[in-house]
Parts: C-alpha cells; sequence; structure tokens
C-alpha cells in the first residue's frame, strides 16, 4: 500500500471522532488506532479539553468537543451557571446576536435555562460578536466560553 | 438498579463512589469548582460538569447549580458524599422534588437526626442506651433547669440541638456558672446553627469514641456491621480510627449493637448510618447519629468484608440488604490513618503542588486517596489527602503493617502529618488500646 494513502488515512482519523480505521484492499490491509493500545478514560467534557491528564496517565482522552486555542476565548462571555444555551429568546424567534453583530455592554447576547428559568446573559463589554461557540439547546457548565465579543 | 449517578463531593470520597459506581457499571458523572477539574475522579469519570468558582458556597454546597447538572446529564441520582450537602435535609428534598433519587436516607430522616434533641427522643424509644440528661430542649424556668442539673450531677455538658460534630458546646463544673454559661451557648447556637435551643447531658470525663455502623432498606430492615473505635482525636478532628473498638466484652458489644438495629428498623432507616457512642466503665452512651457514609468506613469494610458505598448504591435503586445479620462476621482487625495536607507544628492547612507521590501498597495495606505526582492541592477545602488502611488478623498484626506502610509512604513537595502517624503508631498506650478521647491532646502538649 501506497505510503501517501496511509499518511491520508492518518490525516482522515485525526480530523474526526473515529478512534479507528482498518482499510482492505485486495490482499494488503491496514489498520489505524487513535492513542495507545491501552483504556483511554474517555472524558465527556462540557468545556474546552483541559491542559495535561495526570502525569500518571498515557495521552490525554479523547474529547467529544473539538480543540482550540484557549487564548481566543479571552474575549468570551462565559456561562455564569449550569444550564442550558438557546441562542434565541424563543424556537421560533431570531437568534439574540449572529456573527457580525455590534453588541453594547448590557445587552442580552443569549440565554441559559437552569431549572426551568430563563437567565438572560449580557454582554460584559462592547464589541461585534466573533464566534458563538455553543450550539441552540446544548448544555453548559459553569465558566465555559459562550460567545467571544472582539 | 441505579443507571448514571453524580457525585456530588470532591477529593477522596469522590474517587470511592466513583469506583463503587464503576464496579457496579452505572455512568458517571463528576461535578466540581474551576479549582478542581484536575481531580483524578474527574478525569476518570464518565461526563464531568463545571459547577462553580472555588468557595465551597458557589459550588459543592450550591444546590441549584447541583440539581441543574443532574438535569442536563440526566443523571438519575445523586451521592453526596460526606460533609458538604451530604446531611442536608432541603438538599435530600429539592433532589427527591426534583425527580431525581438522593443516595441516602429521606428528608425527614435526616431532619430527624440532624437535631440532637428529636434524635434522642427516637433512641430512648428504641431501648438505646443514651446519657442522663434534660432529655428535651432547656426552657427560660432556671430554677427547673439547675434541678435538671443537680439530678443529672456535675460535671454537665451543654449542647445545640442544631450543633453536633463538637460544636456548640460548653462544660460546667460548677452550679454558679451554669445559668450564665447557658445564656452564652443559647447566643452562640443561635448564631452559628440559627437555633438557640439546648439541652444538658451528663459530661463524661474519660471516655471513648465508640460508634456503630448500620444499614437499612428503607422498608424496615437493618443490620449492623459492628463497631469502631475513633478516639484518637485532635480539636474533635479524628486522627487514627480502628474496627472492631478494642477491648469491649462481646456481650455488651453485641446489646448495644442490637438496639442499634432496632431503632434503625422502628425509623425504617434508609441507606448506610453511623451511631456514636461515648464507652466508659463498660457503658454505652449514644450521642448522635450520622445519617452519611462517612470517612473512617474503610477500617469496618475490612473486617466485614462488606462494601459500604456498593450497599449505598445498590438500596438507593431500590435493591433488599445483600447481606443478613448472621451473614456479617467481624474477622481480624484494621487501622485507618487521615493523612492531612498540614504543617507537622502547626497543624495549618499545607496545600500546593505535590511533587512526588507514592503509596505503599502489600498484603492488608490499602489506600485511598486522590493524589497523584503532579497534582495540586486547592487551598480551598479541608486538608484530607489520603486515607492509609491497614489490616491483619490480629490487631498487633495491622498495627506492625501500619508502622511499615508508613515508612514507604512518601508525599513530596507540601507538608503532611505522616511524622504524626508515625509517633503515634509507636505510642505506648495507643498500642495497648482503649485510650479515651482526651489522651491525643494531652500527649500532644506535652
Amino acid at each position: 500500500m501506497d505510503i501517501r494513502k496511509v499518511k491520508k488515512l492518518i490525516e482522515l482519523l485525526e480530523a474526526s471522532d473515529i478512534a479507528e480505521i482498518e482499510i482492505k484492499e485486495g490482499e494488503e490491509s491496514v489498520r489505524i488506532s487513535r492513542g495507545s493500545s491501552s483504556v483511554q478514560p474517555q472524558a465527556v467534557t462540557y468545556q474546552m479539553p483541559q491542559a495535561a491528564a495526570p502525569a500518571a496517565a498515557p495521552a490525554p482522552a479523547a474529547a467529544a468537543t473539538p480543540s482550540a486555542a484557549p487564548a481566543a476565548y479571552a474575549n468570551a462571555v462565559k456561562s455564569p451557571m449550569v444550564g442550558t444555551f438557546y441562542s434565541s429568546p424563543s424556537p421560533t424567534s431570531p437568534a439574540f446576536v449572529e456573527v457580525g453583530k455590534h453588541v453594547k455592554a448590557g445587552d442580552v447576547i443569549c440565554i441559559v435555562e437552569a431549572m426551568k428559568m430563563m437567565n438572560q446573559i449580557e454582554a460584559d463589554h462592547a464589541g461585534v460578536v466573533e464566534a458563538i461557540l455553543v450550539k441552540d439547546g446544548e448544555p453548559v457548565e459553569f465558566d465555559q466560553p459562550l460567545i467571544v465579543i472582539a | 438498579m441505579l443507571k448514571k449517578v453524580l457525585i456530588a463531593n470532591r477529593g477522596e470520597i469522590a474517587l470511592r463512589v466513583l469506583r463503587a459506581c464503576k464496579q457496579l457499571g452505572i455512568k458517571t458523572v463528576a461535578v466540581h469548582s474551576t479549582a478542581d477539574k484536575d481531580l483524578m475522579h474527574v478525569h476518570l469519570a464518565d461526563e464531568s460538569v463545571c459547577i462553580g468558582p472555588p468557595s465551597p458556597t458557589e459550588s459543592y454546597l450550591n444546590i441549584p447549580s447541583i440539581i441543574s447538572a443532574m438535569e442536563v446529564t440526566e443523571a438519575d441520582a445523586v451521592h453526596p458524599g460526606y460533609g458538604f450537602l451530604s446531611e442536608n435535609a432541603d438538599f435530600a428534598e429539592q433532589v427527591e422534588n426534583s425527580g431525581f433519587t438522593f443516595i441516602g436516607p429521606t428528608a425527614d430522616t435526616i431532619r430527624m437526626m440532624g437535631d440532637k434533641v428529636s434524635a434522642i427522643k427516637v433512641m430512648i424509644e428504641a431501648g438505646v442506651p443514651t446519657v442522663p440528661g434534660s432529655n428535651g430542649p432547656l426552657d427560660n424556668d432556671d430554677a427547673r433547669t439547675l434541678q435538671i442539673a443537680r439530678d443529672i450531677g456535675f460535671p454537665v455538658i451543654i449542647k445545640a440541638a442544631a450543633g453536633g460534630g463538637g460544636r456548640g458546646m460548653r462544660v460546667v463544673h460548677d452550679e454558679a456558672d451554669l445559668l450564665s454559661s447557658i445564656h452564652v451557648t443559647q447566643t452562640e447556637a443561635q448564631s452559628f446553627f440559627g437555633s438557640g435551643i439546648c439541652y444538658l447531658e451528663k459530661f463524661l470525663e474519660n471516655p471513648r469514641h465508640v460508634e456503630i455502623q448500620v444499614l437499612g432498606d428503607g422498608r424496615g430492615n437493618a443490620i449492623h456491621l459492628g463497631d469502631r473505635d475513633c478516639s484518637l482525636q485532635r480539636r474533635h478532628q479524628k486522627v487514627i480510627e480502628e474496627a472492631p473498638a478494642p477491648g469491649i466484652p462481646d456481650a455488651i458489644r453485641a446489646e448495644v449493637a442490637a438496639t442499634c438495629v432496632r431503632a434503625c428498623e422502628q425509623i425504617k432507616y434508609r441507606g448506610a448510618g453511623t451511631l456514636e457512642f461515648l464507652y466508659q466503665d463498660e457503658r454505652f452512651y449514644f450521642i448522635e447519629m450520622n445519617t452519611r457514609v462517612q470517612v473512617e468506613h474503610p477500617v469496618t469494610e475490612q473486617v466485614s468484608g462488606v462494601d459500604i458505598v456498593r450497599e449505598q448504591l445498590l438500596i438507593a435503586g431500590g435493591s433488599p440488604l445483600s447481606y443478613k445479620q448472621s451473614d456479617i462476621v467481624i474477622k481480624g482487625h484494621s487501622f485507618e490513618c487521615r493523612i492531612n495536607a498540614e504543617d507537622p507544628a502547626t497543624f495549618l492547612p499545607s496545600p500546593g503542588k505535590v511533587a512526588m507521590f507514592h503509596a505503599p501498597g502489600g498484603n492488608g495495606v490499602r489506600v485511598d486517596s486522590h493524589l497523584y505526582s503532579g497534582y495540586t492541592v486547592p487551598p480551598f477545602y479541608d486538608s484530607l489527602i489520603a486515607k492509609l488502611i491497614c489490616s491483619g488478623d490480629t490487631r498487633e498484626e495491622a498495627l506492625k503493617r501500619m508502622e511499615i506502610a508508613l515508612d514507604e509512604m512518601l508525599i513530596d513537595g507540601i507538608s503532611s502529618n505522616i511524622a504524626l502517624h508515625k509517633d503515634l503508631a509507636r505510642d505506648s498506650e495507643f498500642r495497648k488500646g482503649g485510650v479515651n478521647i482526651h489522651y491525643l491532646e494531652k500527649k500532644l502538649k506535652l
């Protein structure tokens, strides 16, 4: 099997949630799996993947959320509570904000619902909405970055 | 059987609960403060949710946050561990009202035992021996109060009904000091616990602290798992615990344990619990009941063979008790050393990074700890970082294992009380067995 094909498979694996790929071509087959052969703790975290796992553990667990540089979220409005994120006041209304919108400090940008109470989350500074990090209806935890305002 | 349990605690007990859940195939949700995102059990849990900033009030004591976390993760039950919300009847009630299972007794039972006056009433009805006392709250009738104290006999101890765990108490040796001491204690109790109700008890000069572990299925069936001696204490904090309590005639042990079971049957107690007693001159005196799993539960597990946290999970899931009383046989002896992150001289907490952690091992050595090399002990919570549990066929064998294991144990980077434990392991009075609750403080003052 062509080394370029193998390389492509590795890239495919890395770019996805897949744990293992096995391809057979005639007599040849190749299997590529993620991480070491020991059982990985599959910690599903609702926030961005944490820094190093305990020194004793092998490679960090495969988190369900995509990874990205934490520094980009310095300007993010964070969730003040545990609950469910909603981007609009009701299922039929338009979203409070979308990427590119100008907001002032105090503007309501989203809702976090906890125990049937809708809590309006306000922008803590003025700026332009750069990214909305959470999908409508997704659970969020305390301090989770929600919306980046440049 | 429960499907998914949210662990509303931290540190070693959260890890203990996580392990018991995994053993039963129950999914785990670890809630944690921002300071605790690197706790071992958080990394091992199936899911984790950050519920607040470091302050306990805003995280581990934050009822709405925890219940919200249960909602978003669709957990079906919560295990409160010990401390924090484990004996908060309002929390238990809110959990159950929200449609979840609280792993522990009902809110009513928690309230009943949280009020020390009502707890004593329940025990008297069941025939559990209690300390001679006012057997009820003190009122404004000073003459009545003085008569009660005379009948009990000085010295007496004034206790806050809403207190417990060594807090809200005052000893009175002279009748002349009684009334003023009561007023001071009532005022303090009002401000600390929200209730100024106090009661009187005979003050025992040199008792031992002996407690009895129970399990109830919530339907009127209960068993006991034997006793523990927790007399080695400093400022009402236990330092070393052992099971069984040494030097107590078996007939006396069995008789008091049977009354504990009867009390649990009568109140249809659900879950794990501990009845605490003072023991003096071959007599037991009930002081309070803890309606949660206790720090020192491992020593009972070692000598009884029963996994207490597993039983809590099964009971909460609706299973009957796994054992009949006749199945319980206490074999051998076990000690637990509470290893704290504290300065050996001042006993002040010593948080910081654990550069290296090495746990001892071998036959009869168990370490319950959330430590790992590189872990940072945060400054916001209590200082318990490890429990070293050593067991043997005899008390001497268990004690020898304890000495050897303490020599092997290494916690580098922060201060700990390992040296104190090594000293206690070699203490001649402790080795004899049966020291009373004042022994350690007297020894430390020398």
